[in-house]
């Protein structure tokens, strides 16, 4: 032991923790109310040490008074409550968290009902929810256990905020920056690699910074010449594919910035050291029970002695230094060690620590506290401080989560990889290595696992934080729950918020015990990332708000928004739903489409070019009509379907040339139909000969329409030709707009004459402007609905469902019959599609003129049947009565019938009429 | 309702457990045995999950047949019925779906009674939130398809679902604006472990052997039929088989020499820290990508969707977990504070149809459970109740006869593709 | 202690046109070895085409596309388990 103790021996009569040395600025903070002062550096847990307090919280089940057990993320009983600024915490660990100036600490669970659990204690053993509150029924009981449950309290105003983290590739990513870590990044980064050194501490050393007296400075001083990147404060927390860690970084605050990193590394070494295991006695739940190393920690890092009088209780040589440095701090210790001749033991006594050698502790009494310790052999001494050590666990989690798997070797007594993982190496006390620097004496940490067969063992605790108990394990055994997993979820061992990183070992081996089997046997449980728990924001990053599945939006927004549009978000893009504060306006909107002109952006509508000499052949291949005889200069409407038979789409194709195409899909498929397209052209066409370029955000398209929509247009001079002959109904021409190309469009989407004018997408506003200022009258995709729906227009999605095909939709079947196939042909020809109950797209009416919501079944018969729903419906300006689309059962047969409607509880009757409600001569299409 | 029915076990209820209290609680005995299989039984399961495990109780219950052994590869329970986000409802779009899920809704309601142990379902309702007029539409077609066939379910408005549920972020031009929501209130979630541990308890004191850790390398097929598995414990032979392992049936299909219509992926799901209580129904968005509910511990059990690729990896991608976490934290913003505790993944059959395939397979003594994709959970009663039937009888029940394996080359599929984010 | 020397991660999906990329640009695109059946087959054959792909642990042969990269479709030998990529090459028809 090179480390000493940083001041002389104290003197005066002092029980439980105290600050004996140190210095730095005064933090002020409140615990349970109370006003208290720590020190820069200090975490909220040896702050707490610092002031004195023992009793941090209660447990979860029982309500026992519970104590720090350990200084890190190994910490089952200092969960707290933090509030800082006003923002409130659940569930802080306090032994992991910097204290800062205001913090209001508070336990999560208050004393509650302590005597009525103390008198339950004996009848609510593990599981016994599940052998009672069967009768009357669960739910008589379950808003009590509720309330009884749970840890921290969630703040419903609160919000924490993430700084944005990122993606970083290195060659090499170490995790612990301790003697181990250090030497390894620092030997890589000399050989030239890039390295990456990570450490959940706030300072390099691991826990060389209060054990092995190793020039830490130095060790960092050599990394950080030879170039290595070292991050404290930042926990790798997961082992993912692919070579990658997820990299939690402590933001500056508890409730501002910890961010979240994705490191990429070929090798990953893993210096992740040990966790100390607590011994099993009667009563070692006790404040003033805590980890041996703990104890160290706090001792030299925070000069905080936690205990005038404390007993050290080891099976292993890595508890001596702790003895050591107490005793030199000025506390009365005495060791206890399992075994006969510990080689420490000379330097213990020279140290003025008074030893005890094969003896055990059996149990711990003391009224909310620890005051005795009886032994094995019958010894029963004050204390006021248990320092335990029940042996080590190398921090394996990463090595697991990448997929390896981790055994008890019960020969050297200690967690052993069964096989490599590739891109994994284990560094110091993980891969068993328990050497110390300079130390001439051998050093056994291993200490098994030690279950014992004395004292209560529903008194023992193996998970402090679930409350899990010796007996609880003893149970699950008899119950032959005889698997770990068993064991796990029947006493929830190990699943509380420290995931059993104290309790899991030990729990295995009581299991052992108790099933008279190996733990090596037994196995362990899953390791299951995260290592720590993580913020939620952290790992939410930059995915918040607007930036969380961003909307798309149009090149005229802005003018839109001077038009007076409300615009809403369909289906990731953000439109104009109508032009108005709310949709009273939308009636307007759709009588000036049917009286005058009126104007909508149609500019993500798809326009997808489809060139080369294989162009038509492989639009042939992927419409349910034919393309390839379509002339240039015109265009065509088509479906696209699935293989399945299913209508996935429905647009026009334009040809633009004998090998050009431009395919007008709807808006939300255009991704769906290029992707489709892609994978039919590279996988059965080949790439040669024909090429798809989605053109769609290039180009601003508004749609012009409207009995007076030619005259509108004319006063825009980008066509000179209107006349209808030259320029019929499904074609187009070019043109030229504000010296740019543009192209015009003779199609409809509401039943009038309709002109699609498409410009280069930075002319939109110009473009839009000119169409206002030309009379026509904005209207949103409301009102376009409605348009819709009362010419029978369908929107595949909403007016079709995952069993449509074309037949539903009254296309032929002789138009579906082609010799060179397309896509979904076979389909159509499978028994189904010649089903009687097949639903296919009719409309509806009713004779008292009403609407039929959309959602709406039809149903019939006794019990009734849904026979179909209603897909779109509105009331109708145009017609002065309502308007609805539908799916029906045996649909085109029942044109003319009469069907109920069932509507949330409500039914009435329609009947059945064609789809097109509006001109079905389409006489309008050149009015 | 049938009479409880779990053989030659003692019974659990409060006061045995306070007589066992004054005891010490050393009386209890072994929940299940854990037996050397014999050579030969009437009926073999493979698969010692939910539903293996429902299928074993309801051919002892329903059929008397108790020659009946249970094959688990790893322990049992440890499947997706241990992975799950233990989600129950039936609020599905096609009448053959709902009658299943429904049906199984019920049998779930009495479960905890019917097998003696307390499964804890708790009809806390689930509410599937729409964020558009457009999505409340879609969602009153759901709710009308239902209510047609009787089965429970209603709208809310925006400001009753803000009512039922403060946490969502109440305003109107946030990510995800509440426009209206979907309840079942009947719907809920389970003690998942709790449904495999009771079935084995009540088939296992009607006399149902479970052998764990117990691997089918093989079947044995003669003549056309199967005859036995081949194991560790060396062939077993049996007169009829059923499978349910969930996440293994195409590669258990292939061993016995057929192929379905599956593909395996990976659906994770994760819990944050326990709270104490603030979230009393399953909140669900589909186009949000997330749902989430609180266990009676006070964890956030959050899901998502799947991972669409191929995969046996059983774990979860962090890619995934960050795109679920961000989305439930943009509809509850408090949610901000909290911490993630653990996740994990589950492998699960997704079908074409999103519907569950059950019953022959092409091999005439096999009989199939599989393909619940995502929503397995839920169904487990009525998933074991129409296995035993496919196995006893030889024929489907009603309730089973859309869902077998020819609806694929018919074209005659139950398409629940709008079933909900991941529909458990 | 700075970050210097450290660079976004390249990825290790190695795409023959855009060289190694993170996974998440690439999407599953079904089973190569099922060819579409030609005029005359049976609706079991449709079914098997349509539905059935390969489907097991270890090494299997999958399409994929860069999907959010340059769109071309490959064929990747993946291992279903360890997710790991033992060869890429641009699909043909």
């Amino acid at each position: 032991m090179t480390t000493g103790p940083q001041t002389g021996p104290q003197t005066g009569p002092q029980t439980g923790p105290r600050r004996i040395s140190g210095k730095g600025a005064t933090v002020p903070f409140t615990f349970a109310g109370r006003r208290l002062e720590g020190r820069a550096g200090d975490t909220i847990a040896s702050a707490l040490l610092a002031n004195g307090i023992l009793t941090v919280g209660r447990s979860f089940k029982y309500r026992r008074p519970r104590g720090i057990l350990a200084a890190g993320e190994d910490e089952p009983n200092a969960i707290l409550d933090v509030v800082l600024n006003g923002t409130r915490v659940p569930n802080v660990r306090a032994t992991l968290q910097p204290l800062e100036a205001g913090m209001e600490v508070t336990p999560v669970l208050g004393r509650g009902a302590e005597l009525l659990t103390r008198l339950l204690a004996p009848f609510i053993p593990s599981g016994f929810y599940y052998k009672t509150f069967i009768w009357p029924d669960w739910r008589f009981f379950e808003p009590a256990i509720r309330r009884m449950a749970g840890l921290g309290r969630l703040d419903p105003a609160s919000r924490a905020t993430a700084g944005p983290g990122g993606h970083l590739a290195v060659d090499l990513c170490v995790v612990g920056a301790g003697r181990s870590g250090l030497g390894a990044a620092t030997r890589a980064a000399r050989a030239g690699r890039r390295v990456l050194l990570v450490d959940r501490q706030d300072a390099p050393g691991g826990a060389s910074r209060w054990r092995s007296g190793a020039d830490i400075a130095a060790l960092v001083a050599r990394a950080e010449d030879a170039g290595v990147t070292i991050w404290t404060g930042a926990t790798a927390f997961g082992a993912y594919e692919n070579g990658r860690l997820g990299v939690l970084r402590q933001g500056g605050s508890l409730t501002l910035g910890d961010s979240l990193w994705e490191v990429r590394a070929p090798e990953v070494t893993l210096a992740t050291g040990a966790l100390e295991r607590p011994a099993l006695f009667q009563g070692n739940d006790l404040p003033g029970t805590m980890l041996a190393d703990a104890a160290l920690c706090y001792l030299l890092r925070h000069g905080v002695l936690s205990g005038a009088r404390p007993l050290v209780v080891t099976n292993n040589d890595s508890a001596y230094p702790v003895a050591i440095a107490l005793a030199m701090a000025g506390a009365a210790v005495t060791l206890v060690d399992a075994r006969q001749a510990p080689a420490w033991a000379a330097r213990a006594t020279a140290a003025g620590v008074r030893m005890v050698v094969g003896a055990r502790i059996v149990r711990a009494t003391g009224r909310g506290r620890v005051d005795v310790a009886v032994l094995t052999d019958g010894q029963r001494i004050g204390a006021d401080l248990i320092a335990m050590s029940g042996g080590w666990t190398p921090t394996v989690h990463l090595y697991c989560q990448a997929g390896g798997k981790a055994v008890w070797d019960e020969g050297r007594s200690t967690l052993v990889p069964a096989f490599a993982v590739p891109g994994i190496a284990l560094a110091g006390r993980v891969a068993g290595d328990w050497t110390g620097p300079e130390d001439a004496l051998p050093w056994d940490w291993a200490g098994a696992p030690d279950v014992p067969e004395t004292g209560k063992a529903k008194k023992t605790w193996v998970d402090l934080q679930n409350d899990v108990t010796l007996a609880d394990v003893q149970l699950a055994a008899r119950e032959n729950f005889a698997s770990v997993e068993h064991l796990k979820r029947y006493t929830t061992l190990g699943m509380a918020t420290d995931q059993g990183k104290t309790a899991n070992l030990i729990g295995a081996a009581a299991l052992a015990q108790a099933t008279g089997r190996r733990t090596t046997d037994l196995g362990l449980t899953t390791y299951r990332p995260p290592y720590v728990p993580v913020p939620m924001t952290a790992l939410a990053g930059l995915s918040r708000g607007p930036l969380q599945t961003p909307l798309r939006r149009l090149a005229a927004e802005a003018a839109h928004r001077a038009s007076g549009a409300t615009l809403r978000d369909y289906g990731g893009l953000l439109r104009p739903a109508f032009y108005g504060p709310d949709d009273s306006v939308i009636p307007a909107e759709c009588r000036a489409a049917r009286e005058g002109a009126v104007v909508f952006d149609a500019s993500s509508l798809g326009k997808v070019a489809v060139m080369g000499p294989k162009a038509g052949e492989l639009l042939d291949f992927l419409f349910a009509s034919r393309m390839s005889t379509l002339a240039p200069g015109r265009i065509r409407y088509g479906l696209t379907l699935s293989e399945a038979g299913t209508v996935t789409d429905d647009g026009v194709v334009l040809r633009l040339s004998p090998e050009e195409y431009l395919v007008s899909c709807s808006s939300s498929h255009v991704r769906a139909f290029v992707a489709s397209a892609e994978e039919w052209r590279q996988t059965r066409f080949g790439r040669e000969g024909v090429h798809i370029h989605d053109r769609t955000a290039h180009w601003a398209t508004m749609s012009l329409s409207g009995p007076t929509s030619k005259a509108v247009l004319a006063k825009l001079g980008i066509v000179t030709g209107l006349d209808d002959a030259a320029f019929p109904h499904m074609s187009f021409v070019a043109g030229r707009f504000q010296g740019h190309p543009a192209r015009v469009a003779r199609v409809s989407f509401t039943g009038e004459r309709g002109y699609e004018i498409s410009v280069p997408a930075g002319l939109a506003i110009p473009l839009w402007e000119a169409l206002a200022s030309a009379g026509a009258t904005p209207i949103g995709i409301e009102a376009l609905g409605w348009l819709r729906a009362e010419k029978g227009f369908i929107y595949v999605g909403q007016d079709t469902d995952g069993e449509t095909t074309p037949q539903d939709l009254g296309f032929d079947a002789p138009r579906l019959k082609r010799r060179e196939g397309f896509v979904g042909d076979r389909a159509l020809q499978l028994p189904v599609a010649g089903d009687a109950h097949r639903k296919a797209l009719v409309g509806l009416s009713r004779a008292d003129g009403g609407t039929i919501p959309a959602g709406a079944h039809l149903i019939e018969g006794r019990p009734r049947r849904s026979i179909g729903f209603v897909t779109s419906s509105h009331l109708s300006p145009t017609l002065g009565r309502g308007v609805a689309l539908a799916l029906l059962e045996g649909g085109r047969a029942r044109i003319g019938q009469e069907v109920t409607w069932f509507d949330l509880g409500k039914t009435g009757r329609a009947t059945v009429t064609a789809p097109c409600a509006w001109d079905p001569e389409g006489r309008r299409l050149d009015a | 309702m049938s009479p409880p029915s779990i053989g030659e076990k003692p019974r659990y209820s409060a006061l045995r457990l306070f007589l066992e209290g004054l005891r010490g609680q050393k009386g209890w005995g072994p929940a299940w045995r854990s037996p050397e299989p014999k050579r030969r039984y009437d009926a073999i399961i493979i698969g010692g999950g939910g539903h293996g495990l429902s299928a074993a109780y309801h051919l002892a219950r329903d059929h008397g047949l108790t020659d009946v052994l249970v094959i688990e590869k790893a322990w049992l329970g440890g499947g997706n019925t241990g992975r799950n986000t233990t989600i129950i409802r039936s609020n599905y779009f096609n009448r053959a779906s709902q009658a299943v899920y429904d049906a199984s809704l019920k049998l779930y309601e009495g479960l905890s009674r019917e097998l003696n142990y307390n499964i804890m379902f708790s009809q806390r309702g689930s509410i599937e939130l729409a964020h558009s007029a457009a999505e409340m539409e879609g969602l009153r077609r759901v709710v009308n398809a239902m209510q047609v066939n009787g089965i429970e379910a209603s709208l809310l408005t925006r400001d009753e679902v803000l009512d039922m549920v403060p946490l969502l972020d109440p305003r109107r031009d946030c990510r995800w604006p509440v426009a209206g929501a979907m309840i079942q209130r009947r719907a809920g979630v389970a003690r998942h472990d709790a449904v495999a541990w009771g079935y084995a308890r009540a088939a296992d004191g009607m006399g149902v052997d479970i052998v764990q850790n117990c691997a089918v390398s093989g079947f044995r097929i003669e003549g056309g039929r199967v005859t036995g598995v081949e194991t560790p414990f060396g062939l077993i032979e049996a007169k009829v088989f059923g499978m349910a392992v969930a996440g293994a049936s195409p590669e258990l299909a292939a061993l016995a020499g057929f192929r379905l219509p599956l593909l395996c992926m990976t659906l994770q799901a994760m819990v944050s820290e326990p709270l104490k209580p603030c979230l009393d129904q399953v909140v669900a968005s589909t186009p949000n990508g997330a749902y989430v509910s609180q266990s009676d511990k006070g964890e956030l059990v959050i899901g998502g969707g799947l991972e669409h690729l191929p995969s046996f990896a059983r774990r979860g991608g962090l890619a995934k977990t960050r795109e679920v976490v961000a989305s439930v934290v943009e509809m509850f913003p408090s949610f901000s504070t909290l911490k993630l505790m653990r996740q994990w993944g589950g492998t699960v059959d997704t079908s074409p149809d999103n519907s569950p395939i059950l019953g022959p397979s092409p091999v005439p003594n096999l009989f199939l459970n599989c393909g619940w994709g995502t929503g397995g959970f839920k169904a487990i009663p009525i998933g074991g109740k129409l296995l035993a039937h496919l196995m006893a009888t030889g024929r489907h029940h009603p309730l089973s006869e859309p869902f077998g394996l020819e609806r694929f080359a018919t074209g005659r599929l139950i398409d629940e593709a709008h079933a909900g984010v991941a529909h458990d | 202690m700075t970050d210097a020397g450290l660079t976004p991660a390249p990825g290790s999906f190695p795409c023959p046109f855009c060289g190694p990329r993170d996974e998440a640009e690439f999407r599953y695109g079904g089973d190569p070895d099922v060819a579409r059946p030609g005029p005359g087959s049976s609706d079991e054959d449709w079914a098997r085409y349509l539905y059935v792909r390969e489907n097991r642990r270890g090494l299997v042969r999958e399409y994929w596309v860069h999907a959010q990269g340059c769109g071309l479709w490959l064929i990747a030998e993946r291992d279903t388990v360890t997710h790991l990529i033992q060869s890429v090459r641009e699909a043909t028809p």
